[in-house]
């Protein structure tokens, strides 16, 4: 018989399965708002997830992450983004050719794809349930799905932060131990690259008076 | 030598402080000055790199860090060099000094996230390294404000974004791949994880490693990643498309020969060079028929360094001391080839208003001095000898013919031909053939003044071109000694 769970084991995984769950959440909602919001849940259960792993394996530097994470990707992000909405006044995210329930299914083969891949790899974590890295991988994955379905510049943004949020969820698994300092320069650079994704999305708002990348079929060949 | 590296990685940064707030005559003279010493600087340190190395704080230079500084501190010299003839046509409009000031800034901490992405110690510090020249190069590409440059700066940003936040899944699993052997609290240096070399597990450090060759691929341009490359190399100002072209591509292609290192020690050789081998051909394919039918001179370079991309990545997949090294010679001149080219045909786009290549006739008339210059260039581009993109492409035939895949080098050899077709023909076509036919003269051809650029942006090219020289006739004994350790060190024999 298999052995029963810890009860750690089974609140870490049941956080992996809302984090993979928000990331399908993104995928079909069509409100740009519901989008970043549902962005703020991810990142507010990647810190939380951080803050167990924290107190339960006894890591304190996790802490400092899981705050810097909270204050960063929580508020500072998603206020960024929300602003910048409230700027461009668009609400509808750009559909692509797939039908909404097609998007859902290529996410959960994609998705799928990655969570039993991960299986064969045989890595093994002091810290976190190896299925939470599964989740890692999927969440990355369903993350490229959004980016590739949606054709705006703000789903793609929030699909490239989620992307990080996968990558962030599967550094708790393998490098919960990684240097503090090296983690803070990984979230500054997000930050840096949160201005930068911004500041483009105002450019090419300001250029075509649309958030809608399907336009962008200028430069080809 | 240890202050010169500490020189090399804050000048170019002071730079950016100074003309960020300074008037544009003074950002000019600043980013000129930070660019000619840190290639003094960078060349200053070969003979330190090539025998033994340096290490001060976290900052690292050994051969191969060596080779890829010295690239990035040549294109910035004669970037910044060129650019004060370019910016100087646009000098009295309006907006005139706060877009020098961006542009200049942006030239300089561009310059200087790459001289730091090679000189440090550490997987994740390159990582951080690399991210850095991303968003930099992203503003910059988009600078020019225009509907095709925000274009091209949208998917540059999210393509490498993407690519880069797979280079971190990398970065992160050969974390967990050296903690099996270092335990939790190591900062990923290069050396350490060389030390550690077949102990690291296998498996991690295979999937580390391909998600390193696609996330830093992506931005090296390595095909199928490669679709930012072209737009954002056609729609930046020409020097910073020299500086993507020259170097930014080189240095993100140094991330994915870290992880070569680390992987082939871990490993063995046979894998991680038959992942290069795939990706080289694949771009070296691709690229060679893209230009083979270009319309445009800047994407025709732009697919040139694809394909010169691709040339890296096969050499290293030979596995021969021979190719290695050729590669890396390779780096060098690619440097000096594609940034002149980028400033030739830089010239010849603002000369005739206009990128397409069957707009541009006659402009040897036109432009007697640049016009040569250019087409020299492309020749040089195209590997003719006696430059040194001639000497590298024939060390790294030599060496694969030598090596166990042969039959990869015959086909090495056949694809750059094909693009040799494409590139000499498209600028031949470009200088030498006249624009006296009727059509043309009604596209406005004919009433293109001859006007020669200054002396500011013909000057660079003509150093590019006598360093392609010395490094295709007789490359000083400091240079090879450097290439030799450099391919040692890909090879396994430098620690």
């Amino acid at each position: 018989m298999r052995p029963v769970p810890s009860i750690y084991a089974g609140t870490t995984n049941a956080i992996a399965v809302l984090v993979l769950l928000t990331e399908f959440a993104m995928l079909r909602t069509a409100l740009l708002r519901s989008q970043v919001r549902l962005y703020a849940v991810q990142s507010l259960l990647v810190s939380a997830l951080a803050v167990v792993v924290a107190a339960v394996r006894d890591v304190p530097e996790l802490y400092a992450l899981a705050a810097l994470s909270l204050a960063l990707k929580v508020v500072v992000v998603p206020w960024l983004v929300l602003r910048l909405l409230r700027d461009a006044d668009a609400e509808i995210a750009g559909s692509g050719t797939l039908s909404v329930a097609s998007e859902v299914l290529v996410a959960l083969l994609v998705g799928g794809l990655g969570f039993f891949a991960v299986d064969q790899l045989h890595v093994s974590s002091r810290v976190l349930p190896t299925t939470a890295l599964g989740l890692a991988v999927a969440v990355v994955g369903v993350s490229f799905v959004l980016m590739i379905v949606r054709s705006d510049v703000v789903s793609q943004a929030v699909g490239f932060f989620s992307l990080e949020n996968g990558v962030s969820l599967a550094s708790l698994v393998v490098a919960a131990g990684l240097p503090l300092i090296l983690e803070v320069a990984f979230l500054f650079d997000l930050l840096v690259a949160v201005v930068v994704f911004g500041f483009l999305m105002r450019v090419h708002h300001s250029r075509t008076a649309t958030l809608s990348t399907a336009a962008l079929t200028r430069l080809r060949g | 030598m240890g202050d010169l590296l500490i020189v090399l990685a804050v000048l170019p940064f002071a730079a950016v402080v100074l003309s960020a707030v300074a008037p544009p005559a003074v950002g000019r003279a600043c980013t000129v000055a930070s660019g000619v010493v840190s290639l003094g600087c960078a060349i200053a340190l070969v003979p330190s790199a090539a025998h033994g190395g340096l290490k001060v704080g976290f900052l690292r230079l050994d051969a191969l860090a060596g080779v890829f500084v010295l690239a990035a501190a040549f294109v910035y010299a004669v970037t910044s060099v060129y650019a004060v003839g370019y910016l100087r046509e646009d000098e009295g409009e309006e907006g005139f000094t706060r877009y020098a000031r961006r542009f200049h800034a942006g030239l300089n901490l561009f310059a200087w996230s790459m001289m730091c992405a090679c000189l440090v110690d550490g997987l994740a510090l390159l990582w951080i390294g690399v991210e850095i020249t991303t968003v930099v190069s992203a503003l910059l590409v988009a600078i020019d404000a225009t509907e095709d440059a925000s274009e091209a700066a949208w998917k540059y940003v999210l393509l490498a974004s993407v690519g880069l936040g797979i280079a971190l899944l990398g970065t992160i699993v050969m974390y967990y791949a050296g903690s099996t052997v270092f335990g939790g609290a190591y900062d990923l240096s290069i050396t350490k994880l060389l030390q550690a070399g077949g102990r690291l597990p296998h498996t991690p450090v295979r999937l580390a490693f391909v998600l390193a060759v696609v996330g830093f691929g992506t931005k090296a341009g390595l095909v199928p990643m490669h679709t930012w490359l072209p737009d954002a190399h056609a729609e930046a100002p020409t020097p910073v498309s020299a500086m993507l072209s020259g170097s930014l591509l080189a240095v993100s292609f140094y991330a994915v020969l870290r992880y070569f290192q680390v992987a082939r020690a871990a490993v063995g050789p046979v894998f991680p060079q038959r992942v290069l081998l795939a990706f080289g051909v694949a771009s070296l394919l691709l690229a060679a028929l893209y230009v083979l039918d270009q319309h445009d001179v800047k994407r025709l370079l732009a697919y040139s360094s694809v394909e010169h991309m691709g040339i890296l990545a096969v050499a290293v997949g030979f596995g021969a001391p021979l190719a290695s090294a050729g590669a890396l010679l390779h780096v060098l001149a690619h440097a000096a080839a594609k940034s002149n080219a980028f400033m030739g045909a830089g010239v010849l786009a603002r000369t005739y208003r206009t990128k397409e290549i069957s707009r541009i006739r006659g402009a040897m008339e036109r432009l007697p001095v640049s016009a040569p210059l250019f087409l020299v260039a492309v020749f040089a581009l195209a590997a003719l000898p006696p430059f040194g993109i001639f000497r590298s492409e024939f060390q790294i035939v030599a060496g694969g013919l030598g090596s166990t895949r042969g039959g990869w080098a015959a086909v090495l050899v056949a694809l750059v031909t094909l693009a040799f077709l494409g590139l000499a023909t498209a600028a031949t076509r470009m200088v030498v053939v006249p624009s006296g036919r009727p059509r043309l003269r009604s596209l406005g051809a004919a009433a293109i003044p001859v006007r020669e650029p200054s002396w500011w942006m013909i000057t660079p090219v003509l150093v590019g071109l006598a360093a392609l020289v010395l490094l295709g006739v007789h490359p000083p004994a400091d240079l090879t000694a450097l290439l030799g350790r450099g391919a040692a060190e890909l090879g396994g024999g430098g620690r």
